[in-house]
């Protein structure tokens, strides 16, 4: 944002200390994330740079943590991991399917009590999620689905919902009906209409939606602590776990693993709401 | 066609019912869509949150240990010692828990209810075993003198109804005292008042924090040429999108007594190497953290109404002769209100029910009161108290969410 010649001098020095505001809040946002990559790389099991880190010296460096946390003895990661896709995917396709369905009914101008129907599905976002874990753990301890898979899936599909929801919404609200209605007209079924018409132009506000929910789900740590048991454990568990207990660089391997993971995540997010916004239109 | 003639379709049926018949025909479709979704959280999410209610005043669990010695207290007025009946309804009920290995719960019970009622039961266990047939007002008396003490009879009979409000009494540190009486516990154990204001307190002013580093980024974002906000979009939604824990992680190495931050202020001499200031474990901690994993929140619906805001209201504001400070707050600021009470409230809302982040960098005097609700459900096992204290959260964040449905209107959340 180049200034125009005739700016005032006073106007021109808070311009830049605007800019040197934006700049240190970005760098509060952003910085960070960036400390856990380096250190991680750390030889030494402190959690500090160390004199040799800071003098950039190769010894300093090594993946042992990296391998530490895939080989390690009795290391919880393999299974956490393990247990954090599983749950995460199937909580996604759960929560895709409900919430595709749920977003389609409610974007028709047919729809009776809209807004209090979109206030409650939106809620389990809402709700602080220690109230929700409550909830959802005295539910599931009844049902006697606590400390399994299928509870914490149920679990995180409510989670999930309300994502999906909302950006399938988002993306039907510019969407012409006129041509489901022309594919009707052509004699096709609706199950046929929405397989080919529909969900091929709502598909990014779907994935988007099923990203948030898979972020929602990887993540989850609260409702998971009330939930799981030993067999169920998950990433986040065993972060939260091991934060509590002892810092060891191990998690910062772990953590720098899910970093690389929520950029890709974030890339193909980016995609999908650009491909979405020049499907609709919105160019700009 | 004469105009009281009705149109009609083709087969025969007047168009008006046909539509009728065809716009209640997509309602129903429309609602058959949202079902499987609605009754899946009427189900699984709202009536076990509406279950935390009975189960935050259900007090039954005294009631039914001791059914004989409620009915026969009945009659019983409280002045005195109870009668010789209400005595002997005692020893059975309580021979009955000792058998069953429950006496435990009892006693833990009516210790909340008088202090020191734990170790008198606990007495009665063992001798009761020697009692002789008749007259047990004397052996129960002989066992220990606070037997006489007519104080601890009342405190069985306070907990004779099957319901109780004294959860969400305890939650504001009051109780019912002897005499019935709503009392505030005395001052030093009135911790769940500082957790509450505690509470608001920090999620006021991370709103606060928010707000202020939000509004400028959130302008920059929404001003600059598409290719370089693009850009620094990035790192607005990398946090976003960040597990939870990692950022904690991060603040956890950054503000630890060597960590870096520390490091810096040594480096620029704002404090000496010897007394590095402790910055976790503490509120500083809680709110350094918070408002960084919290600033997304704020950020994005503020971009989102600012990208709506013209560049031309600000030039036509300042060719009409408003100073830019004026054209700033006389133009621009109004129209981004909207922006603003989302962005406060959702992130209000978020700050008022966290836990992992307090609960890690908190420390003693940074917890709040989600980690309290945890600690009950997970450690004190006093899910009704959980539950009651849930509920009083619960109550504010939809009071709350009531505003700003009011305000901005729930359909309107964005992100990304």
């Amino acid at each position: 944002m180049a200034l125009p010649k005739y700016t005032e001098p006073h106007y021109r020095i808070w311009h830049y200390f605007y800019l040197f505001v934006c700049g240190c809040v970005f760098f509060f946002l952003i910085a960070p994330l960036f400390v856990i990559f380096p250190l991680s790389f750390n030889a030494e099991e402190f959690l500090v740079f160390t004199d040799g880190m800071k003098r950039l010296d190769p010894d300093a460096f090594s993946t042992r943590w990296y391998k530490d946390m895939i080989y390690g003895t009795k290391n919880p990661w393999g299974l956490a991991a393990k247990n954090s896709f599983i749950i995460a995917i199937f909580a996604t396709i759960g929560s895709i399917i409900l919430g595709t369905l749920a977003a389609l009914g409610l974007s028709s101008r047919h729809m009776p009590y809209k807004g209090l129907i979109m206030a409650t599905l939106i809620s389990p976002m809402i709700v602080p999620l220690i109230i929700s874990g409550v909830a959802i753990f005295f539910f599931m301890a009844k049902v006697g689905l606590a400390a399994t898979h299928l509870g914490i899936i149920l679990a995180h599909i409510i989670l999930g919902t309300p994502f999906v929801v909302i950006t399938v919404t988002a993306t039907l609200s510019g969407f012409d009906h006129s041509i489901t209605r022309a594919a009707s007209s052509l004699g096709s079924n609706p199950f046929n209409t929405f397989m080919k018409i529909t969900l091929p132009l709502i598909l990014p506000g779907v994935i988007s939606g099923g990203l948030f929910a898979f972020v929602t789900s990887f993540d989850e740590v609260v409702v998971v602590l009330f939930l799981a048991g030993l067999d169920n454990t998950t990433i986040p568990i065993q972060m939260w776990t091991g934060l509590r207990e002892q810092l060891s660089p191990t998690i910062l391997a772990v953590a720098t693993c899910l970093i690389v993971l929520s950029v890709l995540i974030l890339l193909t997010a980016e995609l999908l709401r650009r491909r979405s916004e020049r499907l609709r239109g919105i160019n700009r | 066609m004469s105009s009281e003639q009705k149109i009609l379709s083709t087969d025969g049926i007047p168009l008006e019912e046909s539509l009728k018949k065809a716009e209640k025909k997509n309602k129903i479709k429309a609602f058959l869509l949202v079902t499987p979704l609605l009754l899946f959280l009427i189900i699984t999410y709202i009536i076990p949150i509406a279950d935390m209610f009975s189960r935050s005043i259900d007090d039954k669990m005294v009631t039914n240990m001791l059914p004989k010695t409620y009915k026969a207290m009945e009659q019983w007025d409280g002045k005195e010692l109870p009668p010789e009946e209400v005595f002997e309804a005692f020893y059975l009920d309580y021979k009955i828990l000792v058998k069953n290995k429950t006496a435990g719960k009892l006693q833990t019970q009516l210790n909340y209810e008088k202090n020191g009622f734990k170790s008198v039961l606990k007495k009665l266990a063992r001798k009761q075993k020697k009692f002789e047939e008749g007259n047990y007002k004397e052996q129960i008396m002989k066992v220990h003198k606070r037997w006489r003490n007519v104080d601890y009879w009342r405190a069985i009979k306070r907990r004779a109804p099957a319901y109780t409000y004294s959860k969400y009494l305890k939650g504001v540190d009051m109780y019912s005292n002897e005499d019935g009486k709503i009392v505030q516990v005395s001052e030093d154990r009135r911790i769940h008042r500082i957790l509450w204001s505690r509470t608001l307190e920090v999620a006021f002013f991370v709103t606060l924090f928010c707000f202020l580093m939000a509004y400028p980024i959130a302008h920059l974002l929404a001003t600059l040429p598409m290719k370089y906000s693009n850009l620094l979009m990035i790192c607005v939604l990398l946090p976003f999108w960040t597990s939870l824990l990692v950022r904690t992680a991060s603040w956890m190495i950054l503000l630890q007594q060597q960590g870096i931050v520390n490091d810096f202020f040594v480096w620029i001499g704002l404090v000496t190497n010897d007394n590095r200031p402790e910055m976790m474990y503490n509120k500083t901690g809680t709110y350094v953290a918070m408002t960084q994993i919290l600033l997304p929140f704020m950020v994005l619906p503020l971009y989102s109404v600012m990208k709506t805001i013209s560049p031309s209201l600000m030039r036509a504001g300042k060719s009409l002769g408003a100073t830019p400070a004026v054209a700033f707050f006389k133009v621009y600021f109004p129209l981004t209100i909207p922006g603003i009470g989302a962005g406060c409230l959702l992130v209000f809302i978020l700050a008022i029910g966290y836990y992992i982040t307090p609960a890690l960098v908190g420390g003693a005097s940074g917890t709040l009161i989600s980690n309290q609700i945890a600690y009950h459900m997970k450690s004190t096992l006093d899910w009704s108290f959980a539950s009651a204290m849930g509920l009083m959260l619960l109550t504010g964040v939809l009071v709350i969410y009531w505003i700003y449905n009011k305000l901005v209107g729930v359909d309107n959340i964005k992100l990304g």
